[in-house]
């Protein structure tokens, strides 16, 4: 009897230290994340107006503002959504709805998560031998929003595919009962499902995109470019580029430290919108297919 | 001549060899209840009959399956033409994310019908023969998720029913569904039986006992015994039958 008690004793005490332990780790996490962003948000705010996100940078970036970098970063994100989507999509598509189970199926499934774990710096160069050099597309918002494409297309693979296995077969099965080809069960009634938790994925992997620097140093980023692109074969500037350049190798880099969160800020801000924005899009699709 | 008949057929999951060497036969409109304990082999069978087992990987079948007369594994048996003839109904209610009526119309439009008037007979008759009608049709630009679980499978049932099949398999259709929707559905396949050959595999030997011709009881991916369901729950062939049934073990 006494035994069971002392037992019961010491298992409530070692699952409080875990609780504690536990949640004192989880407590941190936040309290590391407020920290960044108040720290971002205290430094930054002061330089934050309607000119610093809509004029040029001016005097040696110490001034004005920051807008060709937001249409840059902005055009990149486009260029690389527009490459990336559609091949991830369809890549996850065949993955999980067309090949059978076996070598090919393992192999595809390797190298895309190889490929995801390629260094970011890898990838710039890369971009700049095929996009920049090879195909002769020059430093342009092309070849940088490739580079990125193939960067976050196995993000986009892999949700997709995750969404995709998360359907219940008997919906499969359904579709194909009623005598319909594979096409038509993927197209009409997997894909449908999946597309609230597909487009979550996807927009995620635009925050992804929106924030790398070492990809787009080879093949787009100027370094100061006061005026706006005006075709893919142009070059841009980014925010995240510009960022690095105003914090380490700018002309007057105490001058334009406060600039420097500035853009930090906004790139943050960015980054968050589309988050919510996924968020907002998944609970708007979600309620259209909802799962009972 | 029987409408589904099974020769000496054995199936094998890869290296699982599932079903062992079943012969029956069923008549056209009838209703055959399979029942047995989880793993017996009863849903597989009835997957079968619609080649529904093609999609899963490194599957394998000796032995013949005829439906009306027609080995369905033959190379010349088109498997899209035969499930629009071999309906199918999942255990639980799965409707397709989209309204109530195209849910009703997908079977049809995936089959090439793209005349307005005749999909919308069809829908319409399809949702009537499930006595549905009157809960849905104020309704039927509305989401199917609006529906209750028991409406839900009733619109399952119709969309099976939409594209004309002459058999329909049932995989446990009420196991999610309460008492009375359980109920509705199993008055529904007494409607049902005098246009279409039913197949229902079942964990719910009350359901059996009421609503099926003949059972079919499975064991160990092998065919114990089948018969007139009065005779199996009264005075069966089989020992392990009687332990089945009477709740011995399962």
């Amino acid at each position: 009897m006494k035994k069971a008690q002392n037992l019961a004793r010491k298992k409530s005490v070692s699952q409080n230290i875990a609780f504690t332990i536990f949640s004192l780790i989880s407590y941190a996490i936040v309290a590391l994340l407020v920290v960044i962003l108040a720290f971002i948000v205290i430094k930054g705010m002061g330089v934050i107006s309607w000119e610093f996100i809509t004029e040029m940078p001016k005097n040696g970036m110490t001034e004005g503002g920051i807008f060709p970098a937001i249409v840059g970063t902005l055009c990149l994100v486009g260029v690389s959504m527009v490459f990336a989507f559609p091949i991830g999509i369809l890549a996850a598509i065949y993955m999980n709805e067309y090949v059978k189970d076996g070598w090919v199926k393992q192999i595809i499934k390797q190298m895309t998560n190889n490929l995801a774990g390629v260094p970011s710096i890898v990838f710039g160069l890369f971009g700049m031998a095929l996009f920049v050099n090879k195909l002769g597309f020059g430093d342009s918002i092309l070849a940088g929003g490739l580079t990125l494409g193939l960067l976050v297309l196995p993000v986009v693979i892999r949700t997709t595919e995750e969404a995709l296995k998360a359907i219940d077969d008997s919906f499969r099965q359904a579709s194909t009962g009623l005598g319909a080809s594979k096409w038509q069960t993927t197209s009409q009634v997997v894909f449908p499902i999946a597309f609230p938790n597909i487009i979550t994925g996807l927009i995620l992997s635009i925050g992804r995109v929106s924030g790398e620097t070492a990809p787009i140093l080879f093949t787009v980023a100027a370094y100061f470019l006061p005026k706006l692109p005006t075709s893919i074969f142009d070059q841009a500037m980014a925010l995240p580029y510009h960022l690095y350049v105003i914090a380490t190798s700018g002309t007057n880099i105490e001058a334009s430290r406060a600039m420097a969160y500035g853009t930090a800020l906004v790139l943050i801000v960015i980054v968050l919108i589309s988050n919510l924005l996924a968020n907002a899009l998944r609970k708007y699709f979600g309620k259209k297919v909802k799962m009972n | 001549m029987h409408k589904i008949e099974t020769k000496n057929v054995n199936f094998f999951y890869g290296e699982n060899h599932a079903l062992h060497d079943i012969s029956l036969a069923m008549k056209a409109n009838t209703i055959t209840a399979l029942i047995g304990p989880s793993g017996c082999g009863k849903s597989t069978y009835l997957r079968l009959l619609n080649r529904m087992n093609d999609l899963i990987d490194g599957t394998r079948l000796e032995g013949e399956i005829l439906i009306d007369g027609e080995n369905i594994y033959d190379k010349n048996t088109n498997a899209y033409d035969l499930r629009k003839n071999v309906g199918m109904v999942f255990q639980k209610p799965n409707p397709f994310p989209k309204s109530i009526f195209e849910n009703v119309a997908y079977g049809l439009k995936v089959n090439g019908i793209t005349d307005k008037a005749v999909i919308e007979e069809r829908v319409h008759t399809s949702i009537q023969q499930v006595a549905l009608w009157d809960e849905v049709k104020d309704k039927l630009k509305k989401s199917a998720f609006e529906l209750s679980g028991g409406q839900q499978q009733r619109l399952c049932i119709a969309r099976a029913l939409a594209v004309q099949p002459s058999v329909l398999l049932m995989d446990e259709p009420t196991s999610a569904l309460d008492p009375i929707s359980t109920s509705k559905i199993e008055e529904l396949l007494f409607e049902l039986k005098n246009k279409y050959t039913i197949v229902i595999v079942t964990h719910n030997m009350q359901q059996a006992a009421r609503a099926s011709d003949n059972t079919a009881f499975f064991y160990m991916g092998r065919l114990i015994e089948m018969d007139k369901t009065k005779t199996i729950f009264t005075k069966p062939n089989q020992k392990q039958t009687e332990d089945y049934i009477t709740g011995r073990f399962g």
